[in-house]
């Protein structure tokens, strides 16, 4: 496996493992931004804390999907390309 | 020497892109817009990546179109498509915040509307290169550079236009202290970018010595 | 220079002989216009009366799908006996050769228009002859923006498979600002307030449209149409 086709993997393994994680510090996040004294509790309108929250993760998550299936379809596509250069190879080399 | 560059670009953007969340999420929360403001960390950094990558297609369709670089044109084909990409990106974070901010998922917003038919331009591009068949990459780099030149223009055909008409929009214009939060995960988006190009670029040249081999067997 | 626009000028009567012979682009492509704004008038008049504001966009959608239609048309004879390579091989300007398809286009496409803009005026009571001159400036700056892409893209996919196909694919999006440009300024002619000002401002506009994009499609003629 060539290095392009590895370190996509790995990006993609990556960004797979660690995707869950946004999301969990996202939901945790009203309280934390509380206690850090940022904004004042009473400031946050209370409709504001709970819809957008969602939308948020649905965001990042888009984000992410996009990322590691863009990632993926460049993945597969340098496979087969590298399997049909190195049957090429092998058909060349049959013929001399 | 790309193919050194490679794998610390990617490792980079891995990084860059894992550690965001945790850096958005410390990053104060928007007095007006509350928690949804955030989403503008991923919203416009893809947006700039998208830019990027028009770019790149411009630059290096007028290279292919005059100077006949084969190396310009595998550029120019994986910029297309990564400009597709990340305008996806930003097509699908818009409107989500777009609901929260205005009400409604879709707004003829002067920047949404220039996004959405970038977005097309770019579609038809990769079109061409599908379907267009022997002999369109010199075709394609026409459209890459008629591309490039049509940004200023959209961007003030649909900014005029959308003020010609009512604003609806209640809500008022961001007056957000960007901070380090926003460059960073632009810093992770610009990366990433440059670490698909390279991925994509390769795949190109791959083709292309498949090409070759394939000419050379027949030859025989 | 004058050698340059002589060739330019044989290519149009060149194509203006053609066409005298035949009258087809002209027929068919007339046709398709009056048709095109026909199937407006069944969509957007109800109850006898013409939905508000619709006829600026209707005007341009017809000029922009029959000058589809003609720009696909007016390539499709060059292929005939590989015609365009012959033109392509003479020892001359190719910008020229350009030039002088872009001016036949524009020549077929202002007779269409004429007929459009009346036909748009009567049957969707728009008061589009009430600015005559702006009126013409923006149709004229609007059309030549649009020609002058849509020229090139048909001159390069010629050579293509599917180009039948791939034309409007192509051409739409690329000239979005021409529509919206020609759109608005029409809008800002016929609303019951004209807006002059704002109409200057989008004639301005599409000026800078045609400058950018006509030098660019002389520059890029050459390298694109090279085999």
């Amino acid at each position: 496996m060539d290095c392009y086709r590895m370190s996509v993997l790995l990006v993609v393994v990556g960004l797979v493992a660690t995707g869950g994680f946004g999301p969990v510090s996202v939901a945790a996040q009203p309280t934390e931004a509380a206690q850090d004294g940022f904004v004042p509790m009473g400031d946050i309108p209370p409709e504001d804390q709970l819809p957008a929250a969602p939308l948020l993760v649905a965001a990042y998550a888009v984000v992410w999907a996009i990322a590691i299936g863009y990632l993926w379809t460049i993945w597969r596509r340098l496979g087969t390309v590298e399997q049909e250069l190195a049957e090429m190879a092998r058909r060349v080399k049959s013929k001399d | 020497m790309s193919r050194r560059l490679f794998p610390l670009l990617t490792g980079l953007s891995l990084v860059l892109f894992v550690t965001a969340p945790i850096v958005i999420v410390r990053a104060p929360y928007e007095s007006t817009m509350g928690l949804v403001q955030k989403i503008f960390y991923f919203h416009f950094p893809s947006w700039m990546a998208m830019f990027l990558a028009i770019f790149i297609l411009g630059i290096s369709s007028v290279i292919y179109l005059f100077r006949r670089k084969p190396v310009a044109d595998r550029l120019a084909v994986a910029a297309a498509e990564l400009a597709v990409v990340f305008g996806l990106m930003g097509l699908i974070t818009g409107p989500l915040w777009g609901i929260k901010a205005w009400g409604v998922w879709w707004q003829w917003d002067a920047r949404l509307t220039m996004a959405v038919i970038l977005e097309l331009i770019l579609v038809a591009y990769l079109l061409l290169r599908q379907y267009g068949g022997p002999g369109s990459d010199r075709l394609a780099a026409g459209l890459g550079i008629f591309a490039m030149a049509n940004v200023p223009f959209l961007y003030i055909s649909t900014e005029i236009w959308r003020t010609v008409h009512p604003r609806t929009s209640v809500v008022p214009t961001l007056p957000v202290d960007f901070g380090l939060p926003l460059w960073w995960s632009f810093a992770g988006f610009i990366v990433l970018c440059l670490a698909l190009l390279s991925a994509r670029g390769r795949l190109e040249e791959q083709r292309a010595a498949i090409d070759k081999l394939y000419l050379a067997l027949e030859e025989e | 220079m004058s050698e340059f626009l002589r060739v330019a000028w044989l290519v149009v009567r060149k194509d203006l002989r053609v066409e005298s012979r035949s009258k087809e682009l002209l027929f068919t492509t007339l046709f398709f216009a009056v048709s095109c704004v026909l199937v407006f008038a069944f969509g957007f008049v109800r109850g006898g009366r013409a939905v508000d504001g619709a006829a600026p966009g209707i005007l341009w959608i017809a000029i922009a799908f029959s000058g589809t239609l003609a720009l696909g048309r007016a390539f499709e004879r060059e292929r005939y006996h590989d015609a365009l390579r012959g033109l392509l091989m003479a020892p001359v300007d190719r910008p020229a050769i350009y030039l002088g398809k872009l001016v036949g286009l524009l020549l077929l496409l202002v007779v269409v228009e004429a007929v459009v803009v009346t036909m748009v005026a009567f049957l969707f009571q728009a008061p589009l002859f009430q600015y005559p001159l702006r009126l013409g400036a923006l149709l004229s700056l609007g059309t030549i923006g649009f020609a002058s892409v849509g020229t090139l893209f048909s001159a390069m996919l010629v050579r293509t498979r599917s180009r039948a196909v791939l034309l409007p694919v192509l051409l739409y999006p690329v000239t979005i600002p021409v529509l919206i440009m020609g759109v608005s300024g029409t809008a800002a002619l016929v609303q019951p307030e004209p807006d002059l000002a704002m109409a200057r401002l989008w004639i301005t506009l599409l000026l800078f449209f045609d400058v950018v994009f006509v030098t660019l499609a002389l520059w890029t003629f050459e390298p694109v149409m090279t085999e």
